[in-house]
């Protein structure tokens, strides 16, 4: 029995200049124990998916289950299964942190779950803030929370729906290991992430979408595997010559072009030459999921999926 | 299945840093020994918990606040009427205003309490704690009308405890008096569930509460008796059920009202019906709430 199953899920949001589809016939399961990531640009459908696996949306069609059981048809089985941190850094203004998550494990029908809750304030970091109210806590500190309450009645299935956007590198690593450790544990996790290379790092497998549909899926050394350029990559002080900015991903200085072989390295070597350009820090390395995910999401190769 | 066998380097770095692993709770597939309820009404009361405690927390606005403008009402109206105006033949102004204003705070802050509750958690966003959970329609609907209910019977009692001070207190028919306030708070937590539900934004429940609640309690009969009104009001009058509460709930002090308390109890039992079936019914399909 997969972890998460979604059979044919679309979602069109009705809207005053015509329908918007959001979901266009997605299906993919997510096995138990998996390290699951879902990628995508903004406004691919990531999000949208997780709210209807959470129940926050409904599904125009399809159906959607967690762990055998239907998201809208057995909506509290379902539910109990699942521990979701949203994308948002909510949290409700008149509790303390132990207030908050007695108050939610409560809403799972689990009560007396105190020693729980104090292995969860220790392994997040929070239990200098266990009776601090969550206005007093700061952004990271409250995603900590979000984290918590997520777990809190402890959910073989756990969603994280960009847990790390603007989060310091010290939390974003306590958060890891602590979801890498459960993880290992035997829970499913499910990520969506910006950060290509967390998602490199922590996902066995992978599904790409875009404009709504699934473009990849496959396993994340495979799709790794799938790419066999090269990424040649230099830093340089002036714009890219017209000949090879169409094809360059530009992050400041930094500059990464794909080239296939060694000729092809001298072909944009002595493009910049021929323009005066004199790139620093020269490195020929393999490329990365963001390649493949850019590549993906321009339509530069087909899509992929696990054979 | 994922091939946990062979993790990649950067998960190994992350193992390394993590060290060996450490259990902090079962395994999906332990069972998991502790008490846990179940059924439609699962969680409820822990949201009802909640919901008093939202309102407890800032009981200086929520009930202290609402006491003291009901015995400056009583205080203003009281000295501006009192030996001048009778009702029922022979009940002062004073003694007829108190439960006009005991009444009136007990619907106004139980329709205060779930739709300034919901609106502040759609808007803040905190309402996706609850929409995760495996909460019935039910549990939503008893947690929410119950603290609302509480609240207004705790405003309700503060005003009385205060105000009776200022006039004799009769008690013709209790029964009448914990029923009226019972269904009345209850259909006022109701209507506050359906404005929260419906509303959008702040202003939205402010123009509710303005331009529905307010004026349909204010000319329900908290100052004045009906029979004083001219026959065109008086007509008016009948059509709001507030009316209808207040009437009935007035009964159970003086024994005597504008209307039988058994019309006011159909009334009002009917009006409930509708407004807490409207309720379930919203709340089942999440009207608003999940898109």
């Amino acid at each position: 029995m997969p972890a998460v199953a979604f059979q044919n899920v679309s979602k069109i949001y009705p809207s005053p200049r015509g329908s918007v589809r959001a979901l266009d016939d997605v299906s993919f399961r997510v096995e138990q124990g998996e390290f699951f990531g879902l990628l995508g640009p903004n406004g691919a459908g990531k999000t949208t998916l997780i709210s209807i696996l959470a129940g926050l949306a409904r599904a125009t069609s399809g159906h959607v289950a967690v762990l055998g059981h239907d998201v809208v048809a057995d909506y509290a089985a379902a539910r109990r299964k699942l521990g979701i941190v949203p994308q948002e850094l909510v949290f409700d203004p008149f509790f303390t942190v132990r207030e908050a998550l007695r108050i939610q494990s409560g809403y799972f029908g689990v009560r007396h779950n105190d020693a729980w809750i104090d292995e969860l304030l220790a392994h997040l970091g929070l239990v200098d803030k266990a009776d601090s109210n969550m206005r007093q806590l700061s952004g990271g500190m409250k995603r900590r929370v979000l984290v918590a309450q997520a777990l809190v009645h402890r959910p073989p299935v756990i969603v994280l729906d960009e847990p790390t956007a603007g989060v310091d590198v010290e939390l974003r690593q306590t958060l890891w290991q602590f979801v890498a450790r459960l993880n290992r544990e035997g829970h499913t996790v499910l990520l969506t992430t910006h950060y290509l290379e967390e998602a490199e790092a922590l996902c066995s497998r992978i599904a790409m979408l875009k404009q709504g549909r699934v473009v990849a899926l496959d396993r994340t050394s495979a799709l790794l595997a799938g790419t066999a350029s090269t990424m040649l990559q230099f830093k340089l002080d002036r714009p890219l010559p017209d000949a090879l900015a169409a094809n360059a991903r530009v992050t400041g200085r930094i500059v990464q072009l794909k080239a296939h072989d060694a000729r092809e390295v001298e072909s944009i070597l002595s493009v910049l030459h021929a323009a005066g350009c004199e790139p620093e820090d020269l490195e020929i390395g393999r490329a990365d999921l963001e390649d493949v995910f850019i590549e993906i999401m321009r339509g530069e190769t087909p899509p992929r999926f696990a054979a | 299945m994922s091939d946990m066998s062979s993790p990649n380097p950067a998960d190994a770095n992350l193992v390394a840093a993590v060290g060996e692993p450490v259990s902090i709770g079962p395994t999906p597939s332990e069972p998991i020994d502790r008490s846990t309820e179940h059924g439609p009404l699962a969680g409820a009361r822990t949201l009802l918990y909640k919901e008093v405690l939202r309102f407890w927390k800032v009981s200086f606005q929520t009930v202290a606040a609402p006491v003291l403008t009901a015995v400056l009402y009583l205080l203003i109206f009281g000295h501006v009427l009192e030996g001048r105006v009778t009702v029922f033949g022979s009940v002062g102004y004073t003694s007829f205003l108190i439960p006009g204003l005991v009444m009136m705070s007990v619907l106004q802050n139980a329709f205060a309490n779930s739709s300034s509750s919901l609106i502040q958690s759609k808007i803040t966003g905190n309402l996706v704690f609850l929409l995760v959970a495996p909460l019935s329609h039910w549990a939503w609907f008893l947690a929410y009308v119950g603290a609302s209910v509480v609240r207004g019977i705790v405003v309700g009692a503060g005003v009385m405890l205060v105000t009776v001070w200022f006039a004799p207190l009769q008690l013709a028919n209790p029964l009448w008096i914990v029923v009226f306030a019972l269904a009345g708070a209850t259909m006022m937590g109701a209507l506050g569930l359906l404005a929260g539900l419906w509303a959008e934004k702040f202003d939205q429940i402010a123009a509710f509460q303005n331009f529905l609640i307010m004026p349909m309690t204010f000319l329900s009969g908290v100052f004045y008796s009906v029979h004083s009104l001219p026959p065109a009001w008086k007509a008016v009058s009948h059509l709001n059920p507030f009316f209808y509460m207040i009437d009935g709930f007035r009964n159970g002090f003086f024994g005597t009202s504008d209307v039988s308390p058994w019309i006011s109890l159909a009334v009002v039992a009917t009006s409930l019906v509708v407004v807490c079936g409207l309720c379930l019914h919203l709340l089942k399909i999440g009207y608003k709430i999940r898109h």
